[in-house]
């Protein structure tokens, strides 16, 4: 029914890039000043509801890293390498040509081939033919936008991932609906998995990107969840008294980091997800919360106060000595690893303003990469070149990203509602 | 599709507005006293704090309702039981001295009826991190319960939950707004 649904809309307003099948728009609103010509020619295509060309333009063009030709400036619209002319996208000052075809294999199945140009060597970088079905058509397309981005500058896509998020919706007459949602990175097919009226928190997905850990207090107070995103089973796997709340996955998968307050003062605990077997990591009479594994599964950076004021603190997930890692700034909180361990990014206030911040492991010098008053939430996107944020501004929440130099910025508009706590998936 | 835009958009401004003129109202009620002496920040009541934008703090919505058929002096503006918002500072899970007359009330209110439950509410502004926040209030929400047992209020009527900053009481991303939602709510529970 649903499938039904949703091939009729995208048959109705195919025409229209971004639609409000979206969830999220995603506007680039500042990218690199080297940004690199590409030109992406309309496939040709046969009977598919899915504008395979127009998705890998939007992809590339949202990244940051590309100037995208529109289509009433291209020359020609090849669609084999035949026919491909070099002298005119020369002429036109394109870096990079992609051109293909989408072709009805029939029983469902669509064959997609691209083609990848160095227009001025003139010569082909990355050629692939695929097959996909009717229902992973956007998929092969983002897959297409992560081959060729990868080729062009070195570094893995991410036009595949999905992103988790919180919404509120105002269901009117003073009640509100609080929705965990997973969307495709680029915000399309938004799934809700959770949803209450109660608050909603901390979305944090399993390393295999299976399952979701997170917060609700729909029972009226705080328990901790795991859910299988496949079958929507989940299961209650915390809920003491006092604070259940901030779950991270080990990066084996097999446990949770989590902080708990049944003992007094907010602890980290390390929860063994198939044992149930509960370890208390942290045993300070301060607030400890917000841990984070570092990627080898060795460490554990957590938040804590013991020192009067928020600051980021490192112990081994084994237990043992707890070592503050951040001197600068009054306020330092939420830290997480970069995929390769050697950057922090975390919240990073100055009693006023509360921004993101990335923080060199080797040296311990910290970089503020936003320009907002209130920031939060900060994720990085599994090649490690992004942080998704949550950021504020009157009185609503929406996701923003930043490159980790600063250089590219990205607002994520949402059509309707509050967004805030984004997590990309892996 | 524009047009649906164009009404998401009022849509939202009019909430946004709604929240702004609220929290304008509640400042008039802020005048005879600065913010640092606190006096006259527990004038201002839950109710009048939750009007015209609709967070359904449980304070508001269920116990609220249920705390004022608890007796007329629920309702009397010039009895402390009528106040069931304590407020905090900054980064702070102190009680301040205005708010002891309140929280004697509550805790003698206790002590006389044993069948009474209460739960405290932590709640935080939204600066910082949420999950600090959650933290942030769970001490407030403790402060209290401590000058409650301290007075002799029995353990076993009261619970704590904190909220952090997923319930704020008005929206806004001003000082006027962030007093108002470092608080505490003192949620009667029917059993």
């Amino acid at each position: 029914m649903n499938f039904f649904n949703q091939v009729f809309f995208l048959v109705a307003f195919s025409l229209f890039v971004t639609n409000s099948h979206a969830a999220l728009t995603i506007e680039i609103s500042e990218g690199v000043s080297s940004a690199l010509p590409v030109a992406v020619v309309p496939f040709s295509s046969t009977g598919a509801s899915v504008n395979i060309s127009a998705i890998v333009n939007a992809d590339l063009e949202r990244c940051g890293y590309f100037k995208m030709m529109a289509e009433q400036a291209m020359p020609s619209k090849p669609n084999t390498a035949a026919t491909v002319n070099f002298n005119e996208w020369q002429a036109a000052s394109q870096n990079y040509l992609v051109i293909g075809q989408l072709a009805d294999g029939g029983s469902g199945q669509y064959n997609v081939q691209f083609q990848l140009f160095d227009v001025y060597k003139s010569g082909q970088l990355l050629g692939y033919r695929m097959t996909s079905s009717a229902a992973d058509l956007r998929k092969t397309a983002h897959h297409i936008s992560d081959l060729i981005f990868e080729k062009l500058t070195g570094k893995k896509g991410v036009f595949s991932g999905r992103i988790a998020y919180i919404t509120t919706t105002n269901l009117g007459s003073k009640q509100q609906s609080q929705q965990l949602q997973i969307a495709d990175a680029d915000g399309f097919n938004p799934q809700t998995i959770a949803s209450s009226v109660e608050p909603l928190m901390s979305p944090s997905w399993s390393p295999d990107g299976k399952k979701i850990a997170y917060v609700s207090f729909e029972r009226k107070s705080a328990a901790i969840y795991v859910q299988t995103l496949a079958s929507g089973e989940r299961t209650r796997v915390a809920e003491f008294p006092g604070i259940n709340g901030a779950p991270a996955w080990s990066p084996d998968g097999t446990r949770l980091a989590l902080t708990l307050s049944k003992d007094g003062s907010p602890d980290i605990f390390i929860l063994n997800l198939s044992s149930h077997s509960l370890t208390k990591l942290t045993k300070s009479f301060a607030i400890d919360t917000e841990p984070s594994w570092s990627p080898d599964g060795n460490t554990i950076v957590f938040t804590s106060d013991r020192g009067g004021k928020p600051q980021i603190y490192m112990v081994s997930s084994q237990g043992g000595d707890e070592k503050r890692l951040t001197f600068s700034g009054s306020y330092n909180a939420r830290a997480s690893f970069s995929p390769d361990g050697r950057n922090l990014v975390m919240v990073h206030g100055n009693g006023n303003d509360y921004r993101i911040a990335i923080m060199d492991m080797a040296n311990k010098s910290i970089n503020v990469l936003t320009s907002g008053r209130s920031d939060e939430s900060p994720s990085f996107a599994p090649n490690g070149s992004m942080i998704l944020y949550a950021s504020k501004k009157g009185g609503t929440g929406f996701l923003s990203a930043v490159s980790i130099d600063g250089k590219i910025q990205q607002k994520l508009v949402f059509n309707s509602g509050e967004v805030r706590e984004p997590s990309w998936g892996p | 599709m524009k047009l649906n835009k164009t009404i998401v958009a009022i849509a939202i401004s009019a909430v946004f507005l709604s929240a702004c003129s609220d929290t304008d109202e509640k400042d008039a009620s802020l005048t005879d006293g600065n913010l640092n002496a606190n006096s006259g920040i527990n004038d201002a009541s839950t109710n009048g704090l939750n009007k015209g934008y609709g967070m359904n703090s449980s304070a508001m919505n269920g116990n609220g309702d249920y705390a004022s058929t608890l007796g007329p002096e629920f309702n009397d503006p010039n009895n402390p039981l009528s106040k069931r918002t304590i407020y905090f500072m900054l980064d702070s899970s102190e009680v301040m001295p205005d708010f002891i007359t309140v929280i004697s009330a509550h805790s003698q209110y206790l002590i006389a009826n044993p069948s009474q439950h209460i739960t405290l509410e932590g709640n935080g502004d939204e600066r910082g991190s949420r999950e600090y926040n959650i933290a942030l209030g769970e001490l407030r929400a403790k402060s209290v319960s401590s000058m409650m047992k301290a007075r002799g209020v029995s353990e076993s009527q009261l619970n704590i939950v904190s909220y952090g900053e997923e319930k704020p009481a008005v929206l806004g991303n001003n000082e006027a707004a962030w007093e108002k939602n470092r608080r505490v709510e003192l949620a009667y529970q029917p059993r």
